[in-house]
């Protein structure tokens, strides 16, 4: 009987007349795809189509093209759910994938488009005149008290001042990743581009590594299932605590990290024994209800002596009247994770099947703490797939405080979607604890192209404001009326809050 | 539609059928001047005399003349204060009605609640221009004192509850006025065609604010026009706020409904937020609406700019970005602010103890013959004008809830399905 019946999905081709014969591809292949007799033998089977050998060849001589095997057609069966029963029938396992839902899904953000100023009111140019991104992560008080200050001015009232916010140069911030299911170079990476930005990484559910205390102030250090690295000192080391309560790419499941990524640094980072696998329950075991995760976030607040605390959620049906509870329980921040946000492994079937689209949440959301009065009590970061500053915008203008990026960051790291995170072998070097692959990432080559694409968003982002003819992002925020919707049904553009085009 | 809350706080008798006998062609609903948002730009006006010295509405009518260009003929108007010293302690209603029918359905309301000291056409003169000109009226009401007693509200509260009563629910009426001592002079025209429709000069006041309107779509109704009123106080605008979608939106977590769909009934709102109910002193909601840069406040003293980031950090959602110069009149004086980055004009003047503001200087030099001092205030820097030994703030005692404010001042019949007292 044949090994598999699963025929490879790429072709390798190697233009021999141009290689080198240097080897380079052999030693920067993660997942063992050449083997080298006179010159590199590729094993199709093995390729993921990442292209760090294509990056890395000094001939340029490697090629990867899709495998064409025609199939007999059947739309009802497409090639994937084939190879998902083949790989099944072989294995009896779950499935495993890496980064985000790959299923055709309509993305709302490519129905909205942004509006502009002509004639009635002027445009602004960002180039000539302030454009401001400043954005305040955290619970803001209804109103502002004041008080005479003797001097014939006014000063804030003793208590009333915008406490336990937490000030970001601009309105993005990076998606929780865990030590462990990226490199710790990843994570100074990110640390230090978040530091030079004036905005957030977070530290995901592995712990605070000792060599990122330097950037503590920049790091939003999460609490989740699993509790790992959860000590006082972290709680009080970041800037803001979150607690994961759900993630996009897997809504309801837990997390597993293989023991072969639980090296000394990880093991000692999240204090589990090194090589035993790092299991994250499906649920908080002390958070069954919505008063039991009351209970946590005053625990963490008190803690760290009245940090912000948010909450972070997978955008599941019922969204709304869960972000409501959260925000009553005292959360600072409720982070909406929608279907198409990534993972570092997930059972793909649950990736590509649950949950609802974060445009759709954040709408959702946003309206409802309005209905309820209740909208200035919590900021919301909304993630999964922001893709662009486009994106940024518009979940900004249906009502996001902040966005998250993950896979736009990783991106930025040399991450070509490859969605072989779960396997450890990152050709990359990001999500992989092997230390001939973890050291291809330079932090301070990371941290300066995080730099730049944070930089080359918010100058986007100015862009779009200017030519709205608004010179702060909180004109924006929320403005659902410089969106509208193109070829989006009517019951659509209802819950988005948005109007046709033309209308 | 019911008033259920509204009459159970108010006990009247249900009013007549309003849909017999309808008038001479459609009686509108003054409720909604356009169901999207009107676009549009404007002439505008200011000028109070602090020493409380009171001029002709003749010096306002000039002011606004000379800046013709900036409107269309599409909306002009006046308000005064100080009109009536004859009446100082009346709500004076300025009245615009469609039709008879309406008129007696509007003084029914009145006849019930108040005491109706002197009811009289609005003394107007032909003037070529003017046409359509609704029935005008003005009414020196009391509020009944049984009536008020066993409302358990306070008279301001009451006459908002009367205007709201009247403009969602009475046809064909609508109030252009109803503070006291003051009123509003508006309508579809040029302002100094409607100035002299209305006999403007004839009045003396300390405070005239005025206004040109040049809407780039609009059904040209005449109460429509501004100034924009609510028992005292009074709003002429000229800009277009660009972040109307999340200022209306912001408003509407505090019970406001933002009906009229124009940027003048958010501006109003939003003082009525920021002064009424969250009780800032003037200088500071117009810090909070004409927000300081970052960085100036990052160069303020520390207790400065602490306030400021505070008010940025509440307020940002009621922020109003984009151009706009905005003229606040009240019995005790007047406010003018320009928008963050002065993007619209606004220029300033004082001549003695007159204060003036205008989108146009020619219209300082028209009126004022030697100006000790005229100046561009800057961007979100106010010109504030206080009438010597005159009450401060801006209005009595309210305690409508928001959705109350919005009702009364557009008429719209939802804002008072949804009535959340929300104070």
């Amino acid at each position: 009987m044949p090994h598999t019946l699963i025929q490879p999905e790429y072709r390798v081709e190697i233009d021999y007349d141009k290689c080198h014969k240097c080897g380079r591809c052999v030693q920067q292949c993660g997942w063992g795809v050449y083997s080298f007799n006179e010159r590199p033998i590729p094993d199709d089977s093995k390729c993921r189509a990442c292209h760090r050998c294509v990056t890395y060849c000094p001939a340029h001589c490697i090629t990867i093209k899709k495998n064409d095997l025609a199939l007999k057609e059947n739309p009802n069966w497409p090639t994937d759910l084939r190879k998902a029963i083949w790989r099944q029938a072989e294995t009896g396992g779950v499935m495993l994938t890496g980064m985000g839902n790959d299923k055709p899904y309509t993305s709302y953000f490519d129905h909205l488009v942004l509006d502009a100023c002509q004639v009635t009111n002027p445009s602004i140019d960002p180039l000539r005149e302030p454009m401001e991104l400043r954005t305040f992560l955290g619970r803001k008080p209804d109103s502002v008290q004041v008080e005479a200050n003797g001097t014939g001015g006014f000063k804030l009232k003793e208590g009333s001042e915008v406490s336990n916010n937490v000030e970001l140069a601009a309105p993005i911030v990076f998606s929780p990743m865990s030590y462990g299911s990226v490199s710790l170079n990843v994570h100074k990476s990110l640390s230090m581009a978040a530091q030079r930005l004036g905005i957030l990484m977070n530290t995901g559910e592995g712990g605070l590594h000792a060599d990122l205390y330097p950037y503590q102030d920049n790091v939003i250090v999460q609490v989740a299932s699993g509790r790992f690295g959860v000590t006082p000192e972290y709680l009080n080391r970041g800037a803001a605590i979150e607690i994961k309560v759900g993630q996009g790419a897997k809504p309801g499941i837990g997390g597993h990290l293989p023991g072969e990524k639980i090296n000394k640094e990880v093991s000692q980072t999240r204090m589990i024994p090194q090589g035993s696998d790092a299991i994250s329950p499906a649920p908080h075991h002390d958070i069954y209800s919505i008063e039991d995760l009351r209970q946590l976030i005053y625990s963490l607040k008190e803690a760290s002596g009245y940090k912000p605390v948010g909450v972070k959620i997978a955008t599941v049906h019922n969204v709304a009247a869960i972000a409501s509870g959260i925000v009553r329980a005292g959360a600072d921040y409720v982070y909406l994770d929608g279907f198409k946000g990534g993972t570092g492994a997930a059972p793909q079937i649950i990736r590509d099947h649950i949950g609802i689209p974060i445009e759709i949440a954040i709408a959702a959301v946003d309206q409802r703490l309005r209905d309820e009065g209740i909208r200035n009590q919590a900021s919301i970061i909304a993630a999964g797939s922001i893709r662009s500053s486009a994106d940024m915008a518009k979940a900004i203008a249906l009502g996001a405080d902040v966005v998250a990026i993950g896979s736009a960051a990783l991106m930025a790291l040399g991450c070509h979607l490859c969605q072989g995170c779960h396997t450890g072998c990152c050709s990359w070097g990001l999500t992989t604890q092997k230390p001939e692959l973890t050291r291809r990432v330079d932090p301070e080559w990371g941290a300066e192209r995080l730099t730049n694409l944070v930089h080359a968003w918010s100058h986007e982002l100015q862009e779009i404001l200017g030519a709205l003819g608004v010179n702060a992002v909180e004109s924006l925020r929320g403005s659902r009326e410089r969106l509208r919707a193109v070829g989006l049904d009517e019951q659509t553009c209802k819950i988005l809050g948005v109007k046709p085009a033309g209308m | 539609m019911t008033f259920e809350p509204l009459l159970e706080r108010m006990p009247v008798d249900r009013l007549p059928s309003l849909s017999d006998e309808a008038g001479v062609g459609e009686r509108p609903r003054y409720r909604e001047e356009a169901s999207f948002k009107i676009h549009g730009g404007c002439g505008l006006m200011g000028i109070c005399d602090e020493s409380g010295a009171l001029m002709s509405g003749e010096d306002a009518i000039r002011a606004m003349a000379v800046q013709r260009d900036r409107g269309n003929g599409l909306g002009g108007g006046f308000a005064g204060y100080g009109i009536y010293p004859e009446f100082p302690d009346h709500y004076a209603f300025h009245m615009m009605f469609h039709d008879l029918k309406a008129k007696e359905e509007a003084e029914a309301v009145f006849d019930q609640y108040f005491v109706v000291d002197l009811a009289e056409p609005m003394p107007t003169r032909p003037v070529k221009g003017i046409s359509d000109a609704p029935l005008l009226w003005r009414y020196f009401l009391a509020p009944d004192p049984h009536k008020l007693e066993s409302s358990d509200m306070s008279a301001e509260d009451f006459v908002v509850h009367t205007v709201m009563l009247i403009n969602s629910s009475v046809d064909g009426a609508f109030v252009a006025s109803s503070g006291k001592n003051m009123g509003a002079f508006k309508g579809v025209g040029f302002p100094s065609e409607i100035g002299h429709y209305y006999m403007v000069e004839e009045y003396e006041a300390h405070t005239w604010v005025g206004h040109n309107r040049f809407p780039t779509n609009t059904p040209g109704w005449w109460g429509g026009a501004h100034p924009f009123t609510l028992l005292d106080w009074s709003i002429v605008h000229n800009g277009e706020i660009s972040s109307y979608g999340i200022n209306s939106r912001y408003l509407e977590q505090f019970g406001y409904k933002c009906s009229l769909g124009t940027d003048t009934e958010v501006a109003a709102y939003l003082f009525d937020l920021l002064l009424r109910r969250h009780k800032l002193p003037l200088e500071l909601a117009c810090k909070a609406l004409a927000s300081p840069l970052w960085s100036e406040i990052d160069r303020m003293p520390e207790e400065e700019a602490a306030l400021m980031k505070s008010l940025r950090a509440v307020y940002g959602p009621g922020m109003l970005n984009g151009p706009f110069a905005i003229v606040l009149g009240f019995n005790g004086g007047m406010v003018a602010l320009n928008d963050r980055i002065k993007l619209r004009p606004l220029v300033a003047a004082r001549q003695g103890t007159k204060v003036m503001v205008a989108s146009e200087e020619s219209a300082l030099r028209e009126v004022l013959d030697a100006p000790d001092k005229v100046w561009m205030p800057k961007a979100g820097e106010p010109v504030i004008a206080r009438v010597k030994g005159m009450d401060w703030p801006i209005h009595g005692d309210l305690h409508l809830s928001a959705s109350e404010v919005s009702c009364a001042v557009t008429g719209a019949e939802d804002t008072c399905d949804t009535a959340e007292v929300n104070n």
